[in-house]
């Protein structure tokens, strides 16, 4: 698997050197979301809005509505906890076009509770006018630029920087409410999102093997969420359908395809694979994924309980995990 | 009257911990190839102050050896271990410490160790998976009451502490450690207001101006100074230290003024590890791109060794 390096960095100076009305806020966390060599680049488009979120969210505001597309830049718990009340008045509100890329999505900090984000996109779901996509792969990172561009108000980009695998095709880009078919199969259905995808496909050819036939939905646009092909791909399972987030049960993946089930009557089953209410602590990633349930192996429990079959799958049959050097150079910081 | 000998004494324990507190940080960070060392460096007398001079505290009422994580707060888990026990006992006439800057946190269980409150040993624990030693402190960690890695949240807890102690009639007072960024937050603002507001003057807080932040230098000239002439405006009091000077700091730190009060202390985020200025103003977290520049580091640190 090709693993690309800070694939935002390069990407975004390029893409913005066409788009004037782009500007660049942040508040302190400049090299940590992959924004210093921007900066450097086009200074008098950058605004370092000092350790202040709350302020942060009301300049987007007064600068989108002088036509400028602000994109903020931070760590996602930093955008939607403590400044909420200033992101939902003074931007969801008025529908402006503020782009928020939202950095360390759910578990993938070691920084510990205050630095994962894992209700973000259920609160995000809740905030009227608000778009919400996530990036699983180099080639999402790459291409979801134009996928907020393209909307006419406020999106919440839950994004991934470091070492980022590519797992799609360089020539199939992001595009919005659009899932992507990774594997086909009539027993169960098997949602995931940003870096839960990556988990699933470590599972896929021992669940093939197992003869377990399994339809790998991949979703990057979490609002809206109407793409045909999820409650079709439901209808048709012969057990039903598991989602995977790394983010809470509650309010979530989980939670929208479940309103999509009960909306269109579906009688099949689904299993929410994801954080149990609960809030994490610090540590790595994939001990992180192990303790909540977030990982392969969970998944192929998940496929067990849903459908009562015993695979037989053992940790040694999954594809090997991915392990980011916890001082990869492709990092600003610790964090 | 104590003798100018044991006046002495204590100022040669205290900068003995603030010296031992650089080196231990720049060993961690020379062999886990990356940390928080500029903190240290800046505020190394600031707890060596805290907690061999200033803080009136029980005895540490937790284990040597951290234990390991044992889940969040919630209804299944009442016991949920609260990391100010490694602070003593609450009690009415101790003092107690809020810890505001959590990526401070390297420097804080390093503190506890020189002070004898946490084993040497407890710091193999730091980042790893399942201990409670982590990175950014919360409020399982060794010393760290309050979670707040979401900065600029201690302040307004320790208001509501101090709050709840001075309608006791504690005697003992609530101290805060915060670092300069915080006072970007809104929030310090409010919380400074509403201290004075409501006359917390058991409520002490030291903070390490280093003017340093993640993206770099603060400006020192329009940020720092009015700083604690802003904290004036807003009704506490507030007097600007050298924060390496154990004297100044001792006053600045036993002043009663009646009022909340801040010890701004002036520091240096190289202090005490100069080669480190090559990486100005880039200080916020040190991580070595090469071997080359860590043997650099490492023959620094076997001269402060030996
Ligand atoms: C509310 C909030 N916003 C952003 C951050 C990310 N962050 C962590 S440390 C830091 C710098 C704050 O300044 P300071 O503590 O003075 O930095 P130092 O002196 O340690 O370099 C920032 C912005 C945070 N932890 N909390
Ligand atoms: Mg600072």
């Amino acid at each position: 698997m090709e693993i690309v390096k800070r694939p935002h960095v390069e990407n975004f100076i390029a893409w913005a050197a066409d788009k004037p009305e782009v500007v660049v806020l942040t508040a302190d966390l400049t090299n940590s979301s992959e924004v210093g060599k921007w900066r450097d680049t086009y200074p008098d488009r950058f605004f370092g809005m000092s350790m202040a979120e709350q302020n942060m969210m009301g300049f987007a505001s007064g600068l989108a509505r002088e036509g400028y597309v602000p994109y903020i830049h931070t760590f996602a718990v930093f955008i939607y906890r403590r400044p909420y009340d200033q992101l939902a008045m003074s931007i969801a509100y008025p529908n402006l076009n503020v782009k928020f890329v939202a950095f360390l999505p759910g578990i993938t900090t070691p920084g510990g509770v205050t630095h994962q984000a894992i209700e973000d996109v259920s609160i995000m779901r809740a905030t009227p006018n608000m778009t919400i996509v996530e990036t699983g792969d180099a080639t999402e990172v790459e291409s979801v630029l134009d996928v907020a561009h393209a909307v006419d108000g406020p999106v919440y980009i839950r994004m991934l920087r470091g070492e980022v695998p590519r797992l799609f095709p360089k020539d199939e880009p992001m595009r919005l409410d659009e899932v992507r078919m990774l594997s086909d199969g009539e027993d169960v259905v098997i949602i995931t999102a940003g870096i839960t995808t990556e988990e699933a496909m470590r599972a896929s050819v021992p669940l093939a093997d197992a003869g377990i036939g399994v339809r790998h939905l991949h979703v990057s646009t979490h609002k809206p969420l109407d793409d045909p092909m999820i409650l079709e791909s439901i209808a048709r399972s012969r057990y039903g359908v598991i989602t995977l987030e790394n983010h809470t049960i509650i309010g979530g993946l989980g939670s929208a395809v479940a309103e999509k089930m009960a909306d269109a009557g579906s009688g099949k089953r689904l299993l929410r694979l994801g954080l149990r209410d609960t809030y994490a602590h610090g540590a790595s990633r994939a001990y992180l994924m192990k303790e909540y349930g977030l990982d392969a192996a969970a998944l192929v429990a998940g496929v067990e309980e849903l459908t009562g079959i015993d695979t037989g799958i053992t940790e040694n049959d999954l594809a090997e995990a991915r392990v980011e050097a916890t001082h990869s150079l492709a990092k600003a910081e610790g964090l | 009257m104590t003798s100018p000998d044991t006046q002495n004494d204590w100022r040669v324990e205290t900068q003995a911990v603030a010296d031992r507190i650089r080196v231990r940080v720049l060993d961690h960070v020379l062999s886990h190839n990356g940390g928080y060392m500029s903190q240290a460096l800046s505020s190394a007398e600031i707890f060596a102050m805290l907690y061999t001079r200033v803080l009136d505290l029980g005895p540490s009422t937790a284990p040597m050896i951290p234990q390991p994580f044992a889940g969040v707060p919630g209804a299944d888990n009442q016991d949920f271990f609260n990391g100010g026990a490694y602070n003593g006992p609450k009690a009415a006439e101790y003092d107690r410490f809020i810890f505001s800057p959590a990526h401070y946190a390297l420097v804080l269980y390093t503190t506890l160790i020189e002070v004898g409150r946490l084993s040497e040993d407890g710091l193999e624990q730091f980042d790893k998976d399942g201990s409670t030693v982590e990175m950014i402190g919360a409020e399982h960690s060794p010393g760290v009451e309050t979670t707040t890695g979401s900065l600029a949240q201690a302040l307004s807890q320790a208001g509501g502490i101090a709050l709840a102690r001075k309608r006791r009639g504690d005697t003992g007072k609530v101290w805060v450690m915060m670092s300069d960024g915080e006072f970007q937050e809104g929030q310090t603002w409010e919380a400074i207001s509403e201290a004075a507001k409501f006359d917390l003057d058991n409520l002490r807080i030291v903070v390490d101006v280093n003017g340093q932040q993640c993206d770099g230098c603060m400006d020192a000239e329009n940020y720092v100074d009015p700083l604690t002439g802003r904290i004036r405006a807003f009704g506490a009091s507030a007097v600007e230290v050298d924060g390496h000077d154990l004297d100044a700091l001792d006053a600045a730190m036993s002043m009663e003024t009646g009022k909340p009060h801040f010890v701004m202390a002036l520091t240096d985020p190289v202090r005490g590890l100069p080669i480190f200025e090559e990486r100005a103003p880039l200080l916020h977290y040190l991580r070595f791109t090469s071997e080359d520049e860590r043997d650099r580091y490492r023959a620094v640190y076997e001269e402060m060794v030996n």
